[in-house]
């Protein structure tokens, strides 16, 4: 187990080499630091020195890869590559464009987003599992039909349309809690109300639909066939048989997210203004700040492979026929 | 003077496409008895027909031209504006711009405007320059005009269906109805008849009103918002069909490569799609959308018009979505031909001697079309919903380009007025949601039909 953890995070590291790669390419190859810089500065006419000031300010000013003026080891790190893109291996993620430390930035930020993220992601799952269970109880009937009708329509609208709906229904005219806005403290829970349920309430339909689908699965194979056979009532199978077998997808399924629940949801947190790390990214996004969102494709890589990895590790948990080599 | 813009272009190349795949199913028969039992479900023939209204629409919005300007001399000089067929065909939703906001139906503004008059100043809805303009006393006549007109609309609607069906009637009966085949299910022909029906008395209807008044209303620089919505149709579309369409050639390729040779080849394209895979799309859309803007802005000189340039951002979004979206399908295709190589038939290929390549080609790529079908079918609805996302948060298409999810954006801020200016936010809400629902509707059809996994 312990070997197994190891090598997978020894493979993680050319993915983030990989990814890091693609970033500086994308970022300081295909336009160059010359170019972000007039992008900044405005209009076309900017002249020389200001651009070569902006990019003295930002540290865009060093050669990219190579730099033959330093002595020794400093000709690989004296460079646009080194001191942008290397440095994110050890977290350190340097100072955004308009000159904030992104570290402090990110461990403040990355509160609020859990505050929002960890509430709406286990009332969904366990409202989701609920109505598909009795969706599952009433299987092949008109509630079952009726409730993936209603499934497929949720699904069918868009995340902006249910945001921008609550806003309007609870925020506005009915005036419970505020629209938004963001406190400290227990304070905060007014504002995260709204949020929380909306999120929820996405959720419902491609939820439901999906676990649904696992549970009809599970009913359908020989073992619950057998359970029944031996006297067992309906209920019964369903929650000690079937439910807690297909708890094992369920459940792998939310571990491969919960790493990447600090990164917040770019929507909702712009939305509510929830100063998470979701609205931290879209104002960088909106700004065309670029360390900013090179640190977040870095950090969200990151919490990806973790929670692949964690998946892994789910499964053994979860289901004893499952060894790790 | 016709013109054709690289997402035209595209969309044309994906016509063909679908016209050589229809080709194809009708000459093969098991793919024509799995798009048969597509369309003997219910939501899988309604949806059909429906998606057919809406892929139309985008169709005759992508037949761009430069319109001729009339001029008394005898040289032809052709404006720099570019229109679209459908444009042309919108007539009167196009052209009769008010000035600002007003409601749907309306006669009057939407806000009160100051007005000097020998008593002294006062506040009044001032009328609107189209909508209701035939009107002498719109408070008293409009709701009898409107009625007259949605019956007129209705009518002429039902009766284009009655001689259709008339015509498919009599076709039938000349040709003779094909008996159908044992165990066979019927195509529910009422559900169509039904659909095209509601169609066709929804496009009545709205040509009988277009002209007098505005359906939903108009936006902040008076422009009509149901001319807007309509617009957005064909990048909803092209949004979702052309992204599968780029992202198709690498994902099969690649998918089946490493399926069927494994070893490095394998370790290689795993490498490939896992680091794509593992950077969260939208900040990875967001970081490719932001490199091309400062490109964009490095070389706005050389696009001749703001058209043009919209249209690359549309096409580079899709390329950028292809790029983020191609993984899941090519992670499917290679473990289906994991699986495949070991079957007795390509045991058999390779025995004789059979390449590589033709083995991919004739053995290994016709038994994993059904699972690109599927995706591609899944993907539509999820990517029509991705552009309003990407649009609110500024790295989805061109601010000047007519979408769903730059309406939305701007509702959020009308939505806040007060009154609130709601039209904007229901008409992109209405036709979303119409388009986004079809599309599940068939996908799931086609995955009922085409995934063997599922017990029929």
């Amino acid at each position: 187990m312990i070997a197994y953890i190891i090598r997978r995070a020894l493979y993680a590291i050319p993915i983030l080499i990989g990814v890091n790669l693609l970033t500086f390419m994308l970022f300081f190859v295909v336009n160059s630091p010359e170019e972000v810089a007039r992008l900044h500065l405005g209009d076309k006419y900017t002249t020389q020195e200001q651009v070569e000031a902006w990019k003295q300010e930002h540290g865009y000013d060093k050669p990219l890869l190579y730099n033959p003026e330093a002595a020794g080891l400093d000709s690989l790190t004296d460079t646009i590559f080194y001191t942008k893109s290397v440095r994110l291996f050890v977290f350190d993620f340097g100072n955004s464009d308009s000159g904030r430390n992104i570290g402090h930035d990110i461990r403040q930020r990355m509160w609020p987003s859990l505050a929002i993220a960890v509430p709406s992601l286990i009332l969904g799952l366990l409202l989701n599992a609920t109505l598909a269970l009795m969706l599952a109880f009433f299987r092949a009937s008109y509630l079952d039909v009726g409730g993936v009708v209603l499934c497929v329509i949720l699904m069918s609208i868009s995340s902006l349309f249910y945001i921008i709906g609550g806003q309007y229904l609870v925020g506005k005219l009915l005036q419970l809690v505020p629209i938004s806005g963001y406190d400290t403290g227990f304070e905060a829970a007014k504002f995260l109300i709204l949020p929380v349920i909306i999120s929820v309430i996405y959720g419902i339909g491609s939820g439901t639909r999906w676990y649904r689908t696992l549970f009809l699965e599970e009913i359908s194979k020989d073992y619950v066939r057998t359970a029944r056979a031996k006297g067992l009532s309906e209920q019964w199978v369903l929650f000690r048989h079937v439910l807690r077998n297909a708890l094992i997808p369920i459940l792998t399924g939310v571990v491969v997210i919960l790493p990447l629940l600090f990164m917040g949801s770019l929507i909702t947190e712009s939305f509510f203004g929830i100063p998470g790390l979701g609205s931290y990214t879209i104002d960088a996004i909106q700004r065309q700040d670029f360390s900013i969102v090179r640190a977040m494709v870095f950090l969200g890589t990151v919490l990806y492979i973790l929670g692949l990895l964690l998946t892994d590790i789910s499964y053994t948990l979860a289901d004893p026929r499952i060894r790790l080599r | 003077m016709w013109v054709v813009l690289l997402t035209d272009f595209f969309l044309y190349l994906l016509l063909a496409g679908v016209a050589l795949y229809v080709g194809f199913v009708l000459r093969t028969p098991h793919l024509r008895h799995a798009w048969r039992s597509v369309m003997t479900r219910r939501g899988g023939a309604v949806s059909v027909v429906a998606l057919g209204f809406f892929a139309a629409i985008a169709i005759l919005d992508s037949l761009h031209f430069h319109p001729r300007l009339e001029q008394p001399g005898a040289q032809v000089e052709y404006s720099n504006e570019i229109l679209s067929v459908f444009d042309v065909l919108a007539g009167p939703l196009r052209t009769q711009v008010e000035r600002t906001y007003s409601a749907p139906f309306a006669y009057h503004a939407h806000s009160k405007e100051t007005r000097e008059t020998p008593q002294g100043r006062i506040r009044v809805y001032p009328r609107l320059e189209y909508a209701g303009a035939h009107l002498a006393d719109p408070e008293q006549e409009r709701g009898w005009d409107i009625t007259v007109r949605v019956l007129r609309g209705a009518l002429l609607g039902a009766g284009v269906w009655g001689l259709l069906l008339l015509g498919v009637r009599l076709t039938r009966r000349l040709r003779g109805a094909r008996p159908r085949a044992e165990g066979e299910a019927a195509i529910p022909w009422r559900s169509v008849a039904v659909t095209v029906l509601l169609i066709l008395m929804l496009i009545g209807i709205v040509t009988q009103l277009a002209g007098a008044y505005h359906v939903f209303g108009t936006d902040k620089v008076g422009e009509d918002v149901l001319y807007q919505t309509l617009k957005s149709i064909r990048t909803g579309v092209l949004i979702g069909t052309l992204t599968t369409l780029i992202m198709l050639p690498f994902a099969i390729a690649l998918g089946i490569t490493a399926g069927y040779y494994r070893g490095w080849v394998d370790d290689v394209i795993q490498y490939i799609y896992i680091t794509l895979n593992s950077i969260p799309g939208v900040l990875l859309i967001a970081a490719a959308i932001l490199s091309l803007h400062v490109y964009l802005n490095a070389h706005a000189d050389e696009y001749a018009s703001l058209a043009e340039r919209a249209d690359l951002r549309l096409l580079f979004l899709c390329m950028i979505l292809g790029l983020t979206s191609w993984t899941g399908l090519c992670r499917l295709l290679r473990g289906e031909s994991l699986k495949l190589r070991e079957h007795e038939y390509i045991q058999a290929a390779v025995a004789f001697g059979v390449s590589g390549p033709r083995i991919l080609m004739r053995h290994i790529l016709p038994n994993v079309m059904h699972i690109v079908l599927i995706t591609v079918v899944l993907d539509f609805s999820g990517l029509v919903l991705a552009e309003a996302v990407l649009s609110y948060v500024d790295i989805g298409v061109d601010p000047s380009m007519n979408s769903w999810g730059n309406m939305i954006n701007s509702a959020r801020l009308e939505m806040s007025r007060e009154p609130p200016v709601w039209w904007s936010l229901t008409a992109s809400f209405v036709f979303m949601f119409a388009l986004v629902l079809f599309a599940n509707l068939l996908s799931d059809a086609v995955r009922d039909a085409f995934d063997p996994r599922v017990k029929r």
